[in-house]
């Protein structure tokens, strides 16, 4: 059914007709709304079967959610930021203990100077978890993203981590396709656990693993995860036939053919891409795009099927590897291995600095003269950068960053130094 | 041959023999069909408080649910030394997650068990000290402020021990642990304002708080029975000497587990709904000193030149809780 409605709600909407039957909620913005909206259903009777539980932190959230999905229930959170770093040590234990929890991270910067806009540096922190991590570019793949997600993270028994833009995608309304829950129900059946806490067959879970078989127990991790590579087309496929549209897969290309640049990007901005894209060929260029859903596991042979051909990867990430550069470009180059093409990353939209289309432009076009470095930081102020890094030369003196940068850009009434 | 009259004066306590007492009120451990969950072959050391005390509150939680009980456990000793892969002493379900989110954990346990209508299976969390009183805090007092149907039990061994015995902050003042060295002005672990769990248990009005030591079983036992028998969340901290940590003889524990009462230094206590409803009398008061000489992690304080006023501060420590908990009953 097709209907105008909050980012937030449809990722609500679609979780409740999965039947979950445990939701933890903690609040932490941009992720509130849908939380929200899920408890509203479970106190209004409209989520039957279902408990809410309001947890203490993010920590307790991730630990409810463990304890409840090791006794055999369906289980469902959401968090963003600093709460995903809150609860990082269950999020570990999570994948570790092979619990098919699915949650929603609602993208956004991690601080100091703390900052509550979109970029991807919260879930890029927790990409050795072992974690599935899937990106939605749309309103409308966040919500199938999630009706997939169980699908995949009860089948594999592992937890799935459905990654959508903080305020762009989560408080925009637009128009979706809300499924049926006869298709969803088609899609996706009941949890059915291999082992679970049960007095009828007792078990123990979460026993001490020493150098004997950890190795062991780590690779089995990575071997699920190859698992999910060939798992995510054949799950996407099934989803095109029950529900009609496509949702989900590994990468998203988009005009690749014969094109000389790639722009490799993950979430919404790749919409922003594609129009570019768009305006740039109809002027002659040969561009192209791929979007990254499935950033883990990490599909490298798609990346790499899809921009052998062409010269030059420019990766457009909203992520920084401190004293590296990309975080997402460096899996790109590793897809890229042995590949003679030019690759460059960009640094964008940390913060929830907007990436636009003119930004886009002004790069792309240098990108195709090869008169790029390669690593950009897009649209960097760097009138503030270089007033910090002269001051720091001429007084030796330590002190919080963003405190000087505030006081350069004239928002702070503290006396000046 | 005369016939010899033999006095039983502990008739009417927990401590009287099972052999006396009809089969209803023999001790859950006398009973044939205890279900040993914690079993034998595990890896504690002698004299090991936390092993006795989880095997004791175990069976009497199985035996009060038929034996319908999942267990969450917090890392530590217990944990450790129950689970070394692939071993596992448990014959219950049973599930180590972390150090500090037992408590939470067993809210999902009970949260699933109650969507599924699955009622009749209740669900304890169990941890050490350090688990319970400091890193796994926060999660308890959300899952006491919830209600969750949990019991949680603490095993206080006063310390992080599966590390190194290290200080918690359950870990008594002058006390030596391998973060609190005698050394300096003031040897031993400083007297701080103290963390008496059970007491902030008692602030959130949860259904049932009690105290136990693992001295006194027939009464853990009956407070675990007290504890099934109510819904909700339900708190049970219990006092478990640590040979190894302590610097104690393996055979004392359970002597240190009854003068550690006996003195006045752990009252054991039973509270409903945040008002004490018991209380254990102590019988043969004896002064801090007895307890605290057994031990090596106090042995500062005594030699050449007692540390009299330390020991003086403890004193207090213990009389405040008599007074405080009316310890001494009726002729108080």
């Amino acid at each position: 059914m097709l209907k105008q409605t909050e980012g937030s709600h449809a990722v609500a909407e679609a979780v409740a007709l999965c039947r979950p039957e445990v939701i933890c909620a903690y609040p932490i913005s941009p992720q509130t709304h849908i939380v929200e909206a899920l408890g509203e259903m479970v106190k209004g009777g409209d989520l039957a079967r279902c408990e809410f539980i309001n947890v203490e932190s993010e920590f307790a959230a991730m630990s409810v959610a463990i304890g409840a999905s090791a006794a055999g229930a369906r289980t469902y959170t959401a968090t963003a930021s600093q709460g995903l770093l809150f609860m990082a040590e269950a999020v570990y234990n999570a994948a570790g203990l092979g619990l098919p929890i699915v949650m929603t991270d609602a993208n956004r910067a991690i601080g100091a100077p703390i900052n509550i806009w979109n970029d991807h540096s919260d879930a890029l922190s927790m990409r050795d978890s072992g974690w599935i991590q899937l990106f939605a570019e749309t309103n409308q793949e966040a919500l199938d993203l999630h009706i997939i997600a169980f699908r995949l993270a009860e089948e594999l028994s592992l937890p799935v981590m459905v990654c959508m833009d903080g305020f762009i995608l989560t408080h925009a309304y637009e128009r979706v396709d809300m499924p049926a829950q006869a298709q969803v129900d088609r899609y996706l059946p009941a949890y059915e656990p291999r082992q679970v806490l049960d007095p009828r067959d007792p078990v123990s879970i979460g026993a001490m693993v020493g150098p004997e078989a950890f190795s062991e127990v780590r690779y089995l991790a990575h071997a699920k995860q190859l698992q999910a590579l060939d798992r995510i087309p054949v799950l996407a496929a099934e989803f095109a036939a029950i529900f009609g549209r496509e949702s989900g897969g590994l990468v998203h290309p988009y005009r690749t053919e014969d094109a000389e640049t790639i722009v490799v990007a993950m979430g919404s901005v790749m919409g922003t891409i594609k129009d570019v894209v768009d305006e740039m060929r109809a002027g002659g260029a040969a561009i192209g795009a791929l979007g990254i859903c499935s950033y883990r596991p990490a599909p490298l042979a798609a990346i790499r099927a899809a921009v052998e051909g062409a010269k030059r990867v420019v990766v457009v990430e909203k992520s920084l590897a401190v004293g590296l550069g990309g975080i997402l470009a460096t899996d790109v180059r590793m897809a890229m291995s042995g590949l003679h093409l030019h690759g460059y990353t960009v640094i964008a939209g940390l913060g929830g600095r907007p990436i636009l289309k003119s930004s886009l432009h002004r790069l792309f076009e240098r990108a195709g003269r090869d008169d790029l470095e390669h690593v950009t930081f897009l649209d960097l102020n760097w009138d503030v950068v270089n007033r910090v890094l002269d001051r720091e030369r001429a007084v030796r003196r330590s002190g919080s960053i963003a405190e000087n940068v505030l006081r350069d850009v004239g928002v702070t009434s503290t006396p000046g130094v | 041959m005369e016939p010899q009259i033999i006095k039983f004066y502990q008739t009417g306590s927990f401590a009287v023999g099972n052999r006396l007492l009809d089969d209803s009120q023999r001790s859950v451990q006398a009973d044939m069909r205890r279900s040993n969950s914690l079993n034998s072959g595990h890896r504690a050391c002698q004299g090991c408080g936390e092993a006795l005390g989880a095997r004791y509150a175990i069976d009497a939680a199985m035996q009060a649910t038929k034996n319908q009980l999942i267990a969450v456990n917090a890392t530590g000793c217990l944990e450790v030394f129950s689970t070394p892969y692939p071993e596992t002493s448990w014959q219950l379900p049973w599930i180590h997650s972390l150090f500090g989110n037992a408590a939470a954990v067993a809210t999902g346990v009970a949260a699933a068990m109650r969507v599924k209508g699955r009622e009749e299976v209740r669900v304890i969390a169990q941890g050490g000290d350090g688990g319970t009183t400091d890193i796994g805090f926060g999660c308890l007092s959300g899952m006491f402020e919830r209600n969750d149907d949990v019991l949680y039990i603490c095993y206080d061994n006063e310390g992080y021990m599966n590390t190194g015995v290290q200080r918690s902050s359950a870990t008594p003042p002058a006390a030596r642990t391998s973060t609190t060295a005698t050394l300096g002005a003031d040897p031993g672990n400083v007297f701080g304002q103290g963390k008496f769990v059970p007491a902030i248990a008692m602030a959130h009005e949860i259904p049932y708080v009690a105290t136990a030591s693992v001295a006194y079983l027939r009464d853990l036992e009956a407070k675990v029975h007290r504890a099934m028998s109510l819904r909700g969340a339900r708190y049970l901290h219990i006092f478990v000497p640590c040979p190894l940590g302590w610097g104690a003889a393996s055979e004392d524990t359970i002597r240190l587990a009854r003068l550690v009462v006996e003195t006045g230094l752990f009252p054991l206590f039973e509270a409903e709904h945040g008002e004490v409803t018991g209380r254990y009398h102590i019988r043969n008061r004896v002064p801090v000193e007895e307890y605290l000489k057994l031990q090596k992690r106090y042995a500062h304080l005594f030699g050449k030149r007692p540390a009299v006023d330390t020991i003086g501060r403890i004193q207090a420590m213990a009389d405040r809780n008599i007074r405080r908990y009316g310890l001494l009953g009726e002729e108080a």
